[in-house]
């Protein structure tokens, strides 16, 4: 379609960067690191407008896959280098280009040690993290998909917190468990399509009696990413330790692999075994949803707590996905993407203030709307949309979630929904320790309002969030017709699958 | 075009105001300035409005021209189909009235009584921006505009009763106005998905349209087969006794009285809290096809009214008796939607926006001219210091009592509103009926009680404040007594110009379509029949009422503090206000910090991590190091395994070859 080939410079541009950061960046110390960041500024930020023509060129009318590249890889085997995009996919690529600058900007201050090093970790972690969402080949998303992890583990086992090397090796250990499964599912599908090639296996029938071992091989992988409960406990962990914009991507983008992972494989080429674990995933979901926001509500540390929030907003996610009607899935869909923007900006806001105090622990604050107003502002906005109040994104992901989980089971609609009392709870709980009361901590008469460079960061979050809850249309368009043809191609699956099965008794 | 300036003009002022918060003021005639522009822009913005609403107001109410401008497409999501759309038929034109007046008058008010406060234009960019998700609110033409303007009004109650953020009492209330509501909201939500269940489309229009071919529907919900349009408006109310602070959802509006008063007067009594009466009132074609549900209306509606009259008679707080007395007076409004007779609910939601806004701010005017006293008990002899208040105190007691005169058109505004919604109770022939009939007047009797022994606490008897108090009581100034003179012009006359309309011979032509009664529900039509006694009983026990008052509080002030210890676990019910929020702490509070912190610890701490990951590594290196205590170093014990290893594969060798 496209005569350059769009996503591949994409993916490969932030490698390109990383390397030109690695032969260029010389001289002294302070050279070196200024040298870095901005060589790492600079490289996402193309990466980030080369992406828009993704946006603008997009055709919002059909379902098939876009910008697509396919050159022979291992001819032999079937296997090919094959990127695309479609309406589900699309727009976790143009999140992804778009925090990838601001986490750079965010680590500006903060990292001072090994900066061209910390800097070409983020670059290698955004191609990983764009190959992921354009990959239409079996192996090649699997290469990326877990490619993405040792920069990852990187970022967190050098540049985090006290505890960081516990925590990279809980994150590490965790995703393995589901990788080696995932990969022998993968295995079995080649074997059984005689193909790696996903647009074709979305359309290959897997016998039924197969369906639920490579399901459940997946969910085992997925689950982990999003996090699920009870595969969960690594989240808290890595983010507490995570370095700022660590978490910003574990948040904003590294969650979504498991939920763009079940909207990928799970739901078009096991659609026999979706319909059968349905429940187990609400249950889990529901669990999720209750069990973290109680959780969060007892929390001491910041981070912590908008981790757990996060695995609570993540049960919205997966419980929209499995309703396998429209409302759900695009909510799911939706909810991703807000809160991809939402918790990164709130790691970002936790940032702020770690920066200048350098503590998560909450009772170190208090009263910091008296020095800074603006901050307060954008963290009340911020908390709003977490909390899904009409008119910020957060709210528009919510409700389709509900409403189409109440089309399923009222009973996991009116459990999810109790998650958005519980959730208020916990916010503004946070909120009002921090924000409100008297400034009587020494440490914090001096601080200092929000800088340039973090207004720089936050601008486009909030008109994003704004936009997102008061115009979503501009987004949900984009997925109308992939996800129209999602369901049809569950549909169409489970009708062949249901006469396999009459015909079999 | 006119409804978009009602609706956008508040926001506009609460932009500004909200960009004049963030301009740096160095010194203290910058900050004059400042504070000036902001409330400039805010108030002009909200009189502007209130203009338009009176014209819009004659174009759809008594002109009877309806109408919805759409806006644009909000979500968009296979069927569900959501846009912005103001919709302004004679149900929003009344509503709005009532916002965009009872509004600007407060923000005039508050220029007088803000002007101390550091914080002019976030104070009053809050306010503005309160009024325009009401007014969103009320202009909603699908059920999710109306829920973003219901957040949204939740929102800024929440920013208002917690305007003083350092005092820890007021963030505590602002929390818990906040998730009160949510709980509220939940069942709101909910509701709303039903509705979508049902109907296939939230849009109002639609949804009335296809309300009667539905009316034998049922839906397969929480495990049961039940009357669809039940389940949908049960749950609709959950939600509005959330926002209008019924009994069970009430305890967030006493302890919202943390903000500053001008909010309690807008917020907290004339607009935000009557949200869930025009939610049942907006709902009316579907309510009216299910009994049950009419049924609890009317029963919470009947609870609420005398629960909150009997805590008000006992509470010391000025603003908290008056809260109590709105909670109240919400329960009249619903018990009247409860008996069908939404327009007489609709009508008392008139009138009281304007009484006991005044009365807000009335009170107001008192805890400014008694250097922020707001107990009862250390105030009287004032009346003389401070006349105007005392004067226009008086006008909003006699419209929230009621009192006029039986048979003719001689009242004050309560007198209307609030004896046709006894009246229809009595109408409806029904018992429920008949049981919020009589929770009416036994409620009206402790209104006027308490409305006397408010005013008599405050302004009569000997000075209980301390000299410097005293010697500093002054009226207020004009800036706040003019929105008074407004207040108490709608307390005199707004039942008077409202009834032939409102409830009376134009009911049907006033209101079109956007009340829906069936004809099965004759109630308003029977208030107008009713016996005399029927009539003249609220009247009555509310003459009773006050000279009761009068006996209690100023001929014998001994005899409540000896009934008090006479009935001291009465009294002490009351005072606690019926333990609600004891209750609540120990049934939901406590526990959900507790279980967070079990879930946190145990849970994810011993369970999941202890059998997870910790375990499984701890249990790797238990091996290893029993595996690492094979290397003992001698010399034997390799030659001895090698030895083993050579007989294992010697016998693999031959199984494997010879078989």
């Amino acid at each position: 379609m496209s005569e350059i080939p769009l996503l591949s410079l994409l993916t490969f541009l932030p490698l390109i960067g990383a390397g030109m950061i690695l032969v260029l960046a010389r001289g002294s110390d302070a050279d070196v690191a200024r040298n870095s960041r901005w060589g790492a500024l600079w490289t996402s930020g193309a990466t980030f407008l080369v992406s828009l023509p993704l946006w603008f060129k997009f055709d919002i009318t059909t379902a098939n896959f876009q910008f697509v590249e396919k050159i022979e890889w291992m001819p032999q085997f079937g296997i090919s280098y094959h990127m695309g995009v479609d309406g589900i996919s699309l727009l976790f690529v143009l999140l992804t280009t778009l925090l990838t600058p601001l986490c750079i900007l965010a680590s500006w201050e903060a990292i001072k040690d090994r900066v061209k090093e910390y800097m070409i970790s983020f670059l290698i972690l955004e191609t990983f993290m764009i190959g992921m969402f354009c990959a239409l080949d079996l192996f090649v998303f699997y290469i990326f998909f877990e490619a993405v992890l040792i920069p990852m583990f990187i970022i967190i086992g050098v540049w985090g917190g006290p505890r960081r090397v516990y925590a990279a090796f809980k994150l590490f250990l965790y995703t393995l468990l589901g990788s080696v499964l995932m990969l022998v599912a993968m295995l079995a599908m080649y074997f059984d399509a005689g193909t790696s090639n996903m647009v074709e296996l979305m359309s290959h029938n897997f016998p039924v009696s197969l369906q639920p071992w490579l399901w459940l091989a997946f969910f085992a992988s997925f689950a982990v990413k999003v996090p699920m409960w009870p595969v969960h406990t690594w989240l808290p962990d890595a983010h507490v330790e995570a370095p700022t914009a660590g978490s910003v991507i574990l948040a904003g983008v590294l969650l979504k692999f498991g939920g763009y992972g079940f909207l990928r494989f799970s739901l078009p080429m096991f659609p026999d075994a979706s319909v059968m674990f349905a429940s187990l995933i609400f249950t889990l979901s529901i669990i999720a949803v209750i069990y973290t926001s109680l959780v969060a509500l007892a929390q001491t540390d910041m981070k912590k707590l908008i981790a757990y929030s996060s695995v609570a907003h993540m049960g919205f996610v997966t419980a929209g996905t499995f309703t396998l009607n429209i409302h759900g899935i695009e909510g799911a869909i939706y909810q991703m993407l807000s809160h991809g923007i939402v918790s990164a900006a709130l790691f970002l806001i936790v940032g702020v203030v770690y920066d200048r105090i350098h503590s998560r622990e909450i009772s170190d604050y208090g009263g910091l709307v008296k020095r800074m107003p603006a901050y307060s502002l954008v963290f009340m906005l911020f908390m709003l949309a977490s909390v899904g109040l009409p008119g910020t994104g957060g709210f528009v992901g919510e409700v389709l979630v509900l409403v189409g989980l109440f089309q399923v089971n009222t009973w996991v609609a009116a459990f999810a929904a109790t998650g958005v009392i519980l959730g208020a709870a916990y916010m503004l709980y946070l909120y009002r320790r921090i924000i409100f009361g008297q400034l009587t901590k020494e440490g914090l008469m001096k601080i200092k309002d929000l800088s340039a460079r973090e207004w720089a960061i936050f601008a486009p979050l909030i008109v994003l969030t704004l936009w997102m809850g008061i115009y979503p249309s501009s987004f949900l368009d984009f997925m109308h017709v992939s996800v129209e043809n999602l369901i049809k191609q569950v549909e169409t699956a489970l009708v062949v699958s249901g006469q396999a099965v009459l015909a079999g008794r | 075009m006119l409804d978009m300036l009602v609706v956008f003009l508040p926001l506009l002022g609460a932009i500004i105001a909200g960009i004049i918060v963030f301009v740096p003021s160095e010194d203290k005639e910058k900050q004059h300035q400042r504070d000036t522009l902001a409330q400039v822009v805010t108030c002009l913005g909200l009189v502007l409005s209130a203009v338009c609403a009176v014209v819009v107001f004659y174009d759809v109410a008594l002109d009877g021209n309806a109408r919805v401008t759409d806006l644009f497409t909000w979500i968009d999501s296979g069927t569900l189909e959501i846009s912005w759309a103001l919709k302004v038929d004679s149900l929003t034109a009344v509503m709005m009235i009532v916002v965009t007046v009872v509004s600007a008058m407060v923000h005039i008010y508050s220029i007088g009584y803000m002007h101390h406060d550091g914080s002019i234009p976030r104070f009053m960019s809050y306010l503005s921006l309160f009024t325009f998700f009401m007014l969103m609110l009320i202009t909603g033409d699908n059920l999710v505009q109306i829920f973003f303007g219901w957040e949204g009004v939740g929102l800024a109650s929440y920013l208002l009763i917690g305007f003083w953020y350092e005092k820890p009492s007021a963030n505590a209330a602002a929390i818990k106005a906040f998730v009160v509501n949510r709980v509220g909201d939940f069942g709101f939500a909910l509701g709303i998905f039903a509705v979508f269940m049902l109907f296939d489309t939230i849009n109002l229009d639609s949804i009335f349209m296809a309300a009667e071919s539905n009316k034998d529907a049922t839906l397969n919900v929480f495990g049961g087969e039940f009357h669809a349009l039940t389940v949908i408006c049960l749950l609709l109310f959950v939600g509005a006794m959330g926002k209008s602070a019924q009994l069970g959802l009430h305890t967030w509006l006493p302890d919202a009285m943390e903000g500053p008063t001008p909010v309690s007067a807008l917020i907290h009594a004339a607009t935000m809290v009557t949200a869930g009466v025009f939610l049942v009132a907006r709902m009316s074609p579907l309510f009216e096809y299910s009994d049950t549900a009419l049924t609890v209306v009317t029963l919470v509606g009947g609870t609420t009214a005398i629960f909150a009259a009997t805590v008000g008679c006992v509470q010391n707080d000025i603003k908290r008796v008056i809260a109590y007395s709105t909670c109240s007076q919400l329960g009249y409004m619903f018990f009247a939607c409860g008996v069908s007779a939404y327009s007489a609910g609709i009508f008392h939601l008139m009138t009281h926006g304007f009484f006991k806004a005044l009365l807000f701010l009335g009170a107001g005017s008192v805890i400014h001219a008694m250097s922020d006293e707001q107990d009862m008990r250390k105030m009287g002899g004032i009346w003389k210091l401070i006349p105007v208040t005392y004067a226009l105190m008086w006008i909003g007691s006699l419209a929230l009592a009621g009192i006029g005169i039986p048979g003719t058109s001689f009242g004050f505004a309560g007198f209307f509103s609030k004896d046709v919604i006894i009246e229809a109770a009595y109408g409806a022939h029904t018992g429920i009926g008949m049981y919020a009939f009589w929770m009416g007047i036994a409620a009206a009797f402790l209104t006027a009680f308490y409305s006397w022994r408010l005013l008599i606490m405050t302004f009569h008897g000997t000075p209980r404040a301390d000299e410097r108090t005293m010697a500093h009581v002054h009226e207020s100034p004009k800036v706040m007594v003019f929105p008074l003179l407004v207040l108490a012009a709608g307390a005199v006359f707004a039942g008077f110009l409202g009834v032939e309309n409102f409830v009376g011979v134009n009911t049907v032509e006033f209101w079109g379509k956007s009340i829906f009664i069936l004809e099965s529900h004759p109630a308003l039509e029977n208030a107008h029949h009713v016996p005399l006694w029927v009539k003249v009983a609220p009247i009555a026990v509310g003459v009773v009422g006050i000279v009761m008052a009068y006996w209690f509080y100023l001929i014998s002030p001994d005899i409540p503090a000896r009934i008090a210890a006479r009935f001291q676990g009465i009294y002490l019910f009351l005072l606690n206000k019926w333990y609600f929020d004891e209750l609540y702490e120990r049934i939901i509070i406590r526990p959900c910090f507790a279980l967070g912190r079990a879930l946190w610890k145990v849970g994810d701490g011993t369970l999941i991590d202890g059998l997870g990951p910790d375990g499984i590594s701890a249990a790797v290196r238990y091996t290893s190091r029993r595996a690492s205590a094979l290397q003992t170093g001698y010399l034997y014990h390799y030659a001895f395994a090698m030895l083993i290893g050579v007989v294992v594969f010697v016998t693999w060798y031959i199984l494997a070859h010879a078989g």
